[in-house]
This record gives C-alpha cells, sequence and structure tokens, in this order.
C-alpha cells in the first residue's frame, strides 16, 4: 500500500530565478480609481474603455469574495498590497533582436528552444503586463488575421472587438471578473476572418516578474464563420515570499461554423492566486474546446466554460489538475446548453500528492424546451497520499424531455499490484509510479496537439522526479 | 382500545409564537426546548445563495400559516384508525395524528419480557431519560436544515421510541403512522430507534393526510442507531396531502460491522426535503441509502445527503430515483466524504432522473470529498427520459402507448424498492407508486 510514500518533491527551480526589475511605468500598490486613471492614461485608452474600467472597479468593490463556496485562502489576498500595472515601457516587438537581453536569457532559462519558437506559427510572449515580443508569422498576417495585444485591438479595430468585448463574461459576472475589467492590461486579440484555417497553433507565454504584483490578461478570440483556430497559452513564474495574483478574463467566440480550440498549461509558482474566468460562445455548428492543464500555483480557481447558442453548437473541456503540497487546484467546467441538438463533453482527470488538494466543480444546464441535447462528463481522480484530498461538486440541471446528461467520477488510488508487477520487471518504485501516473492521464494527454503532448509529459516526468523513494 | 395522552394544549395558534410548553413533560427536557426555540429564533432563514439551498424554492418555506394542533374529536379518531391501512402483519404499531397518540399496538408479551422498549417518545423520556438523553438529537443536523431541526426540538411532544436489546431479532416490521387533520396544522413527528448490538430490526413510517388538499407542515427528525453488527432497516412511505411543506431531517449512526438500511419512498406534499445523514463510526459498518420520489404537478422533492466515511474499512452505496411528470422539480445534493485515515472505505452514489414531461426539471449535485487514499468512491449521475426503443417494443406487443410508459416508469422506480429485499413491504410501495400514476 502507498500509505507511506512520502509527498512527491516537486522541482520548481526551473522557475525559481529573476532578473533585476528595471519597470518604467508603474502604477504603484494598491487600487483607487487613480490607478485606473494611471492605466487608462499611460496605455491612451479610448474614452469608452476608461469609463468600462471605472464601472468595473464599482463592480469588484460592490462585489463579496465567494467563500460562500469558495476556498477560504481566498481572504489571504490584500488587494491593497498589489501592484496593479506596470510595464517594461516598450512597445510590443516585431523582431526578436529587438527583445531586451535580460528576457531573451529568462525565455533561455525556461527552455524554450529557438527551433520552436520559429516552428510555431506566433510567439507572443507576454513579459509582466505587456507583450514584449510578439512574433506574427508573415503567412498569418497575409490571411487576415489580426493577432494583437488588449491595448492595441480596442484602440486600432474597435469595430471588430468591441461589439464582442465583456459580452461573453460580463463585467459583473464574478467579483475577479470585475476585477479584471478594471485593471486589464497585456493579454491576446484575434480575429480570423471567415472560412480561414490557422494551420499552426497561436502561441503566447506568460510570465510574472515582480513582487505582489497581479497580473490581468484579458483575452478575446473571434473566429468568423468557418474559420478555425487554435490557442495556446503557457505559463510559469519565478517564486516570490507574498502572494501575487494573476486574474485573467478569456473570451471566445465562435461564430457559425467555427472551431476553437484553447490550451492551457499553466504552471505558476506555488504562492500565486490563479482565478481566471474563461468562457466561449458556440454560435450554430460551431465548437468551443478547452485543453486545460493545471500544475502549479497554490490556489487556482478556473471554470471554463461553453455557451452553445446556435444549433448543434458543440463544447467540450479536458482538463488534467496536479495538486502538489500547499496547492489547491480548484477546477471544472460550464456547459450551458441554449439551443436544440448541442452537444458537451467534460473529461476531467486530478492527481492529488502529498497535502495537495485537486477539487472538481461543474455546471451542466439544460433548459426546457430543448431538444436532443447530450452532455457526457467523467471526472477521475487519482490519490498519492494518504493526506492528499480530492473533492467533486457537480451540479446538473435538465429541464424536459429529449435530453441527456450522464456524469459519472471514481476517485482511487495508484493500484498497489500495478506497481509490484512494474517492480517484478526491474522498474524501482519511484519509475513505477511515475509510469502509472502517465498512465492515468495518457488517454486525456494523447489528444493534446502533439507539442503541447509532448512538453506536457515533460513536465509531468519533472512532476514526478524524486516522487517516491 | 385507543390509548389516549392527556395532552393538554397550552397554546394553540401560530407555531412561531414560542416552543411548546406542555406540562407533562419533565422540567428538563422543556427547559432544552426554549432553548432550541431560541437557536430556531437566532439561525437565518435558508436563501438560494447557501450551497445547502441551492436550485432549492425557499420562497416556499413560509412557516407563518401554520399552527399548533388542537385536539381531536372521536369521530377523527375512528376515522384515522380505520384508514390506518398498511402491512397486514406488524411487531408493533402506534398511530399518531396532529402529534397526538390514537393508538398503541404494543409489542408481543414476549419481545417485552426480552427487552424490547416501544414507548411513545414523552414516556421514554421519564422511564428510559438515559438512553433518551444519550441518542435524542445527538447528531448536528448539518445539511442545512440546522433551523428546523431547532423548530422541531421546540415543539417536539411525542413520538415513537424503540429500543432493541443486544442479539434480539424482530421479524416483523414496526409500523408508524403520522396523520395530519384539518387545515394549516403542523405536525413534529420523531422516531428514536435505538439496535443493541447485533439486534435486528425494521421499521416502516407512513406520513399521511385526512385530506387531499389540505395544506399543513410536517417537520420531523429521526435518529436511528445500529449499534455494533446490528442490522437496521427503515422504511419511509411519504404521502402528504398535495399542499404540504415537508421537512425530514434523518441521521443513522452506524457502528462497527452493523448493516443500515433506509429507503424513503416520496409521493406526496407541495414541496418536500429529506436529509439524510449516514455516518460511519465503525469498521465493517455498511450503509444503504435508497429513495423513491414521483413527482407530478408543481412538486418539488429536495434530497440532501451525506455519507460520512468516519472509520476505515466501511462501505456505503446511495441509489436515488426520480420519475418527473408535469412541472415538477427534483433537487439532489449529495456528498460522499472520507475523513482523514477512513482507508479503504467503498463508496458509491448514483442519481438518476427520467424526465417524462418538457416542463420537469432535475438538479443533480453528486459529491465527493475524500481526504484519505486507499479508497474506492464512485458516483455518477443521469437524466434522460423514456427509451424509444423499450416503448417501441412494447407497443409492437399490443400495449397502448400509455400503458407501455407507465410499465417502463414503475419498472425504472422497481429497481430500487427491489433492493430493499423485503416482498411485503415491496408490494406495498409498489402500490403506492402505481396510485400515483394512476391519480
Amino acid at each position: 500500500m502507498k500509505t507511506e510514500t512520502t509527498a512527491i518533491n516537486i522541482d520548481r527551480g526551473k522557475g525559481d530565478f529573476f532578473y533585476p526589475e528595471a519597470h518604467v511605468r508603474d502604477a504603484g500598490i494598491g487600487l483607487s480609481e487613480r490607478t485606473i486613471h494611471y492605466i487608462a492614461d499611460v496605455k491612451e485608452d479610448p474614452d469608452w474603455v476608461r469609463d468600462f474600467r471605472l464601472r468595473a472597479l464599482k463592480t469588484f468593490w460592490e462585489k463579496p469574495l465567494p467563500t460562500h463556496w469558495a476556498s477560504k485562502e481566498l481572504e489571504a489576498i490584500d488587494f491593497d498590497k498589489i501592484r496593479y500595472y506596470l510595464a517594461q515601457g516598450t512597445e510590443p516587438k516585431r523582431s526578436w533582436e529587438d527583445v531586451p537581453e535580460d528576457i531573451k536569457r529568462t525565455f533561455e532559462r525556461l527552455g524554450i528552444p529557438e527551433q520552436e519558437r520559429k516552428f510555431l506559427a506566433g510567439v507572443e510572449a507576454q513579459f509582466d503586463s505587456e507583450a514584449v515580443y510578439s512574433n506574427i508569422k508573415k503567412a498569418v498576417g497575409e490571411q487576415g488575421v489580426i493577432f494583437v495585444g488588449s491595448r492595441e485591438g480596442l484602440k486600432n479595430y474597435p469595430e471588430i472587438f468591441r461589439p464582442w468585448f465583456a459580452k461573453v463574461i460580463p463585467v459583473g459576472d464574478n467579483k475577479f471578473s470585475a476585477l479584471n475589467s478594471a485593471v486589464f492590461s497585456g493579454g491576446s486579440f484575434i480575429y480570423v476572418p471567415p472560412g480561414v484555417k490557422v494551420k499552426h497553433p497561436l502561441q503566447a507565454y506568460f510570465r510574472i516578474n515582480a513582487e505582489n504584483f497581479g497580473q490581468f490578461e484579458r483575452t478575446l478570440i473571434i473566429a468568423d464563420e468557418g474559420s478555425e483556430v487554435t490557442y495556446m497559452e503557457g505559463c510559469t513564474a519565478p517564486k516570490f515570499n507574498t502572494p501575487t495574483l494573476h486574474s485573467a478574463v478569456v473570451e471566445l467566440v465562435a461564430l457559425k461554423g467555427a472551431k476553437i480550440q484553447y490550451i492551457t498549461v499553466q504552471n505558476w509558482a506555488s504562492n500565486v492566486f490563479n482565478l481566471v474566468t474563461k468562457r466561449g460562445l458556440a454560435q450554430e455548428n460551431a465548437e468551443v474546446k478547452w485543453i486545460d492543464c493545471n500544475i502549479g500555483s497554490r490556489l487556482t480557481m478556473k471554470y471554463p466554460g461553453v455557451i452553445m447558442k446556435g444549433r448543434k453548437a458543440r463544447g467540450e473541456v479536458l482538463s488534467i489538475a496536479l495538486a502538489n503540497d500547499g496547492q489547491h487546484q480548484d477546477t471544472g467546467a460550464k456547459m450551458i446548453h441554449a439551443a436544440d441538438e448541442t452537444t458537451s463533453n467534460i473529461i476531467s482527470k486530478s492527481i492529488s500528492i502529498g497535502k495537495g488538494r485537486a477539487t472538481y466543480r461543474g455546471l451542466v444546464h439544460v433548459p426546457k424546451h430543448l431538444k436532443n441535447c447530450k452532455n457526457n462528463t467523467e471526472c477521475d481522480a487519482l490519490l498519492i497520499n494518504a493526506t492528499s484530498r480530492t473533492d467533486t461538486y457537480p451540479a446538473i440541471t435538465v429541464r424536459g424531455t429529449g435530453n441527456a446528461v450522464q456524469h459519472e467520477a471514481s476517485v482511487s488510488q495508484v493500484s498497489a499490484e500495478q506497481i509490484f508487477y512494474m517492480q517484478q520487471r526491474g522498474l524501482s518504485e519511484a519509475q513505477a509510479m511515475s509510469l502509472s501516473v502517465n498512465g492515468f492521464v495518457n488517454d486525456l494527454v494523447r489528444q493534446f496537439p502533439m507539442e503541447y503532448s509532448v512538453e506536457l509529459k515533460r513536465l509531468i516526468e519533472l512532476e514526478m522526479e524524486g516522487s517516491v523513494g | 382500545m385507543p390509548l389516549v395522552t392527556n395532552h393538554e394544549i397550552s397554546k394553540s395558534g401560530s407555531i412561531l409564537s414560542g416552543p411548546a410548553e406542555l406540562r407533562d413533560l419533565p422540567e428538563w427536557f422543556r427547559e432544552e426546548q426554549r432553548a432550541a426555540w431560541d437557536q430556531f429564533e437566532n439561525l437565518p432563514q435558508p436563501t438560494r445563495k447557501n450551497q445547502a439551498w441551492r436550485f432549492s424554492n425557499v420562497a416556499l418555506l413560509d412557516l407563518a400559516p401554520f399552527k399548533t394542533s388542537p385536539p381531536l374529536s372521536e369521530d377523527d379518531r375512528r376515522n384515522i384508525l380505520k384508514y390506518s391501512r398498511g402491512l397486514e402483519q406488524y411487531a408493533g404499531r402506534m398511530i399518531f395524528a396532529n402529534d397526538l397518540l390514537v393508538e398503541r399496538d404494543v409489542v408481543s408479551e414476549d419481545l417485552k419480557k426480552r427487552g424490547v422498549i416501544f414507548q411513545p417518545l414523552e414516556r421514554a423520556m421519564v422511564e428510559h431519560s438515559d438512553l433518551f438523553r444519550k441518542y435524542f438529537m445527538s447528531t448536528e443536523a448539518t445539511l442545512g436544515s440546522a433551523k428546523f431541526a431547532a423548530l422541531h426540538k421546540a415543539h417536539v411532544s411525542t413520538g415513537t421510541f424503540v429500543f432493541v436489546p443486544r442479539g434480539l431479532e424482530i421479524e416483523l416490521p414496526i409500523e408508524i403512522f403520522h396523520w395530519l387533520r384539518h387545515d394549516n396544522m403542523s405536525v413534529f413527528p420523531h422516531l428514536l430507534l435505538v439496535a443493541d448490538e447485533l439486534a435486528k430490526v425494521t421499521v416502516i413510517e407512513h406520513f399521511r393526510s385526512c385530506s387531499r388538499t389540505a395544506p399543513g407542515l410536517a417537520c420531523g427528525v429521526n435518529d436511528l442507531i445500529a449499534g455494533p453488527g446490528a442490522n437496521v432497516t427503515y422504511v419511509c412511505a411519504q404521502e402528504w396531502a398535495s399542499n404540504v411543506i415537508a421537512l425530514q431531517i434523518n441521521s443513522t449512526v452506524v457502528d462497527h460491522d452493523a448493516s443500515a438500511m433506509s429507503l424513503n419512498l416520496h409521493v406526496g406534499g407541495k414541496y418536500s426535503r429529506f436529509e439524510s445523514l449516514s455516518r460511519l463510526i465503525g469498521e465493517g459498518g455498511r450503509s444503504d441509502l435508497l429513495a423513491v420520489a414521483v413527482a407530478k404537478h408543481q412538486q418539488e422533492f429536495d434530497a440532501r445527503t451525506l455519507q460520512d466515511h468516519i472509520s476505515p474499512r466501511t462501505s456505503s452505496d446511495l441509489l436515488y430515483k426520480n420519475a418527473l411528470d408535469d412541472r415538477a422539480r427534483t433537487i439532489f445534493g449529495g456528498l460522499i466524504r472520507v475523513e482523514p485515515h477512513a482507508h479503504f472505505t467503498d463508496a458509491y452514489q448514483k442519481v438518476r432522473n427520467l424526465l417524462l414531461s418538457d416542463d420537469a426539471e432535475a438538479n443533480s449535485m453528486p459529491g465527493l470529498e475524500i481526504l484519505a487514499d486507499n479508497v474506492r468512491c464512485t458516483h455518477g449521475a443521469t437524466s434522460g427520459q423514456i427509451d424509444e426503443d423499450e416503448l417501441f417494443y412494447l407497443r409492437t406487443r399490443g400495449i397502448p402507448t400509455r400503458v407501455a410508459q407507465r410499465l417502463l416508469v414503475t419498472g425504472f422506480l422497481d429497481e430500487v424498492i427491489q433492493r430493499l429485499n423485503h416482498p411485503v413491504i415491496g408490494d406495498h410501495l409498489h402500490r403506492l407508486i402505481e396510485e400515483k400514476f394512476a391519480a
């Protein structure tokens, strides 16, 4: 039995370094209307954006923390000690040569190979609040794809982005979406024209690199009729002593027949609060697919959702969470069926190690008078140590006939027989354990795009290093 | 011969005017009732924001119209006695109406000699105060209804006390009836059941109204205690009138190697909430939680459960099935909790909803909280409708659509009743389901 296994010791050294900060723009510490005006001034926001931010701030102040259902740990966030905006003072760079040297070194240390960057269609690397490096491959630009930062998007293409901005996730959706709406900076705004199929995934790396400073990126992806796009987001952050807040808002809009795939590998340092609101809107025949991997952070609260608004729309969430000592991965999915013949699928796998806690929260809503809606939910949890914890809290509402919903969850530990069998074949206990965990997530990882499944496998192996012994 | 206790209703009128002040209850208990009343007044009214009341129609919980019960007429007593038909054979029987004991059929002399106690609650309070004080509402109501548990305690005036001594097995079921008579009356049914080591007992409770439509309130609490190796079966057949608000708070304690099974059949009421808390406190304990709800018109059934695994090597199995027609709503909020060190837990939880109309709504919140490893916990929730192929098959055999539908629905619900493995009670419950569909 594995009750004696010591906690898996995750090597976070990879992200545990930082370079001297040289922030040109800094909004100071704490949050007030002055902070908002400062951000709006620096970013030269149009008036409507400034008003939007101010209204959002009021909503943020009015809303209570959702501690009546969520972790009490949220109370540890001191909103007055957070720096809400700072940037390098640089415009997004177009070529690699223009990127400052110490940032290049950061990427080097993170192990993002130059070749990979070239291979990928567009690498938007976010250093602190502002995109400091953006390299959109020529081909993507020629297809008419707009791939810019949030500020540029709202300022230069308001006719495209404004109609959908904050429409999928209204400001008052929750306290943290309101906070993001007030102070957002950075993130990606993407528009894919009708019928355009973006062959290579668009990619952005995010990093937090200033103590006590929250990162509030804002992403809006609009896939016009019949288009297809895949977006990847990956995070690592250096370790700090005081909690850091990351609170993003990501909105996806898939118009008729469009397909959006959004992939996240989250590996924040273990003192980061990662409170993210992600939601997609799928119109007729459209498909929104969230692939979500949560490995880092102190507390992650993230429940990607899909509103299926048109006939035959499809929503999918595939999620992997790994919770180690001191971590709480509170993840899940929301599926709102709002049209006939819509289908959704949720597959969630979590692994709890040491004193880690993994939670699944789900919401599936099928209102009345809808026909032939289907949802399938599967949650599997793996517990490694006696002190590990896992929870599942789904909420499913179904009205009317002609709809089918099924939910299944299971919790188990690594099978002692499996470990024994592998040890018989000459593997060490640690190797056997690592293999077993990889096997547990394998069928899900296989569904990821090739680049990410390789990266993810590497990450899990790294996490499992020295786990047993 | 009816045995009527001489309750003096000191205060008739709204149940919200204060605790019951019944002079023939012991002073120490009246003191507890006054404390419970304070607790009731201080606890907040539930709101949907509270996770334990999520999806519930809390607006229905207006207690203002409900009154404490006046004495019954002789006619009432005769009629109630006449219509208290349940099982053909029983080991003992108590019939209550408006919280007044109408009849008690005592257990056989033989069982009495061997130590079985079967008494109204208020007598057990005096004659067996040690047992009473140890087990009466000893488990806190943690599934949302703490306020209503306090209300119950403040108003409870009678109920059933059953004690089965060590090693004794009572073959026949014990039967209890609770009736609501007149409009806007309230009852506070209570069952305190203690099965000592290796004892075996089955209890069935019937909840009924004298009129089909009279509004009323039922706020009941049951304490079911299965001692080491004991075997306790509890069945509830809830048939309240269509305007009754019912809140039932059950807690079961399962000691080592004991086995507890409960089956709740709900067909009546406007809003019926039933909370079942099963605490597995000893190794080898097993708890089976079964429920069937047939929801029609605008009925709302609100089930909340907790399978609390406190000791290692315990198992629990929950199966709740709902059939929903018209504009009915059901809510299932269930949790399997495996406490730290409760290793080798084997827990299962399944809720299945069968939607028969476009306006019916089924809400399911199956939950897991696992704080130990080496466990096997699974849960499942499904919502769907009658299988078209099955319906087609029956129709090709010449069975009219309506009949075929009813056959398929009762077949769907029957799985739960068969789990009880008690043909006599099973037949009775089956009849109630048939009647509900025929109505």
